[in-house]
């Protein structure tokens, strides 16, 4: 059995005041990304995916602070590593786009030279050659016109465009993981369609793994080969996509592909009231309480 | 044939342009809404869907009273709702309201519920507190919210709570015809469904029309009783919700629903219908544009007529 590529083991982190964690945010989640694999991490809003992925980019800020767990990438443990180090990775080995692209593309730049400085900063080349690979680099996300697009400033271009710049810099230097926090959420559904498969086949190409951060459940399944969700800081269920959709085995994963409303579930049952979360689930607090389910569970193991 | 609620023929909204020579000469003109019609049933619900700047917008706006057409006519029962002889505000207030995308932006954060709801009560002449107080309580309960929740100020509702304020807010006038713009895409999935299922029950219960702005279309599937689709200020295709998405005939129509990110299809073995598959003729006639390629929006676009291909389905084809 291969090694997985990223290996959260209990991960806890909260609120810090002092030396004591007021609030915490993940009260210990534990998954594995093995390498070229897509994992999903679907949840809604609070439920920690976010902080979660900030944890693995080492990007949490003050209070935000780790209180135990390890987060293991290729063996090393990501928490204890220096500063230095975790900027040699971050951009290079582990690279993030994120769901705001104006908001994450310096306005002041061009994107031919923000993507050129990938290569610059990482791979030690001349300014020269970078500009020629930052160009190519527009040619393989598919953005037409890539010589005259390296010219453009982030703002002469359109959502669907930038989040493509931004595919480009973050698979510049061939990451062996890709962290997409709600990459396509403030895209319209064609773009987003095409933004998708861009992301699926470049990464399948390179052999890049995936962590792919979505409140979207159709997202998830166009993309993800595995699937953990996400509830008040916890994972609650893992397991294969199509397992999960199929055979949800937990109240809020059941609760959660009720309320979502099907494409063609109308033509065959009618139209019909959507599933009420809190119909199934009298207290959500008591939620985080019951026991995570992995896939390795027996068939009908209660809550 | 009985009336309809809403009428809107040949509705056109062109904006200004900045630009141009002196005088204004050489103005170009942005043709956002492009000759769209369509009518309204009572306790309809028309979705209109498209991408941002397709227009779907713009028309809510003109049927709220917001924005000005340039050219064509809204009927409310008959009655002209633009242009000369249209009601004042008061009145199209009565008619149709509002529920907008982001129910923390809607809510004005100084003013409790309670003032938020009696403020259209009042400024339409119902100034007896108990009836006031009565119509707010009655809408509260409508809506799955408790009466002693009037007293508290919007920072204290969760997001679902808030669209139900909102909810709230544009039906307490009593408007037939309520317009909706992405009104839970702003929300969390479970709170989403609740907000349908409220929508739906709310439009059984008090017999409301709803012009639904979208461009969720599992929503829209889910909710709509008839589907306008628009592409760059014009209708490509118009037809029951059954037609529209069980068969969908012009490309445009097509490419939306097989972009929806939906698990089923994501996750059946057989690949979903490729959308790039060569489009059927119809009768010798052809489709001005495939939904690809974004037209010049400063030009007319080219000449093409809305051809209806089954019981009240349309779709756009180029002039034969």
């Amino acid at each position: 059995m291969t090694a997985p590529l990223l290996d959260i083991r209990d991960l806890r982190l909260g609120v810090a005041a002092g030396r004591t964690v007021t609030h915490p945010l993940l009260k210990g989640v534990s998954f594995q990304i093995m390498p070229g694999e897509a994992y999903g991490l679907v949840g809604e809003s609070g439920s920690g995916k976010s902080v979660t992925s900030l944890a693995v980019m080492g990007l949490l800020k003050k209070p935000l602070a780790v209180s135990g767990g390890e987060i293991l990438f290729k063996g090393q443990n990501l928490l204890s590593l220096p500063k230095r180090e975790m900027r040699r990775l971050r951009g290079n080995r582990i690279t993030m786009i994120f769901q705001e692209p104006m908001t994450a593309l310096n306005p002041l730049s061009t994107v031919g030279r923000q993507i050129a400085e990938m290569f610059v900063l990482h791979q030690g080349k001349s300014w020269d050659e970078a500009h020629k690979l930052a160009v190519e680099a527009l040619a393989n996300v598919r953005v037409p016109n890539p010589e005259r697009r390296a010219k453009n400033f982030p703002h002469q271009m359109s959502g669907g465009l930038r989040q493509r710049v931004m595919i480009a810099m973050a698979l510049a230097c061939n990451p062996d993981l890709l962290i997409a926090d709600e990459p396509t959420t403030a895209l319209d559904v064609t773009v987003q369609a095409e933004v998708l498969r861009l992301i699926k086949e470049l990464c399948a190409a390179r052999g890049t793994a995936v962590l792919f951060i979505s409140h979207d459940l159709g997202v998830i399944a166009s993309i993800c080969q595995r699937v953990g969700v996400m509830y008040g800081g916890c994972l609650v269920e893992e397991n294969e996509t199509r397992a999960l959709f199929d055979n949800p085995r937990h109240d809020y994963t059941r609760g959660l592909l009720g309320a979502l409303p099907r494409l063609g579930s109308r033509s065959e049952h009618g139209r019909q009231r959507l599933v009420d979360i809190d119909s199934i689930i009298a207290d959500r607090s008591k939620l985080t309480e019951t026991r995570f389910i992995a896939p390795r569970v027996v068939e009908g193991g209660q809550l | 044939m009985t009336q309809p609620l809403l009428q809107v023929d040949d509705l056109h909204v062109r904006f200004p342009i900045a630009g141009g020579g002196l005088l204004g000469t050489g103005k170009r003109m942005l043709h956002a809404v492009n000759g769209i019609s369509f009518s309204l049933a009572k306790g309809e619900c028309l979705s209109i869907v498209g991408e941002s700047g397709c227009g779907k917008s713009t028309t809510a706006l003109s049927i709220l009273g917001l924005q000005e057409p340039t050219e064509g006519a809204i009927r409310y029962r008959g009655q002209p709702l633009n242009g000369p002889g249209a009601p004042g505000r008061m009145q199209r207030a009565k008619a149709v309201q509002m529920v907008f995308q982001d129910p923390y932006a809607s809510l004005n954060p100084r003013q409790s519920v309670r003032t938020s709801l009696a403020a259209p009560l009042r400024l339409h002449g119902i100034t007896a507190a108990s009836e006031i107080e009565g119509r707010i309580e009655a809408m509260l309960k409508n809506v799955g919210l408790t009466p002693e929740q009037a007293k508290r100020y919007p920072h204290e509702f969760s997001g679902g709570q808030r669209q139900r304020i909102g909810i709230a807010r544009a039906l307490i006038l009593e408007p037939e015809i309520v317009v909706l713009d992405e009104p839970v895409s702003a929300l969390d999935v479970s709170i989403r469904a609740q907000i349908i299922n409220l929508l739906l029950d709310l439009q059984e219960k008090l017999g409301l029309s709803y012009i639904m702005i979208s461009h969720d279309l599992s929503v829209v599937e889910h909710m709509s009783d008839r589907v306008l689709v628009m592409f760059f200020g014009e209708v490509v295709e118009e037809g029951g919700w059954r037609q529209i998405f069980e068969a969908p005939t012009h490309p445009y129509t097509r490419r939306l629903i097989a972009a929806i990110p939906d698990p089923d299809v994501a996750l059946k073995p057989v690949g979903r219908q490729d959308e790039r598959a060569e489009m059927p003729l119809l009768a010798g006639r052809r489709f001005v544009s495939d939904g690809r390629a974004s037209p010049d929006v400063f030009t007319p676009p080219a000449p093409s007529e809305l051809v209806e291909i089954g019981a009240n389905h349309k779709v756009r084809l180029a002039m034969a």
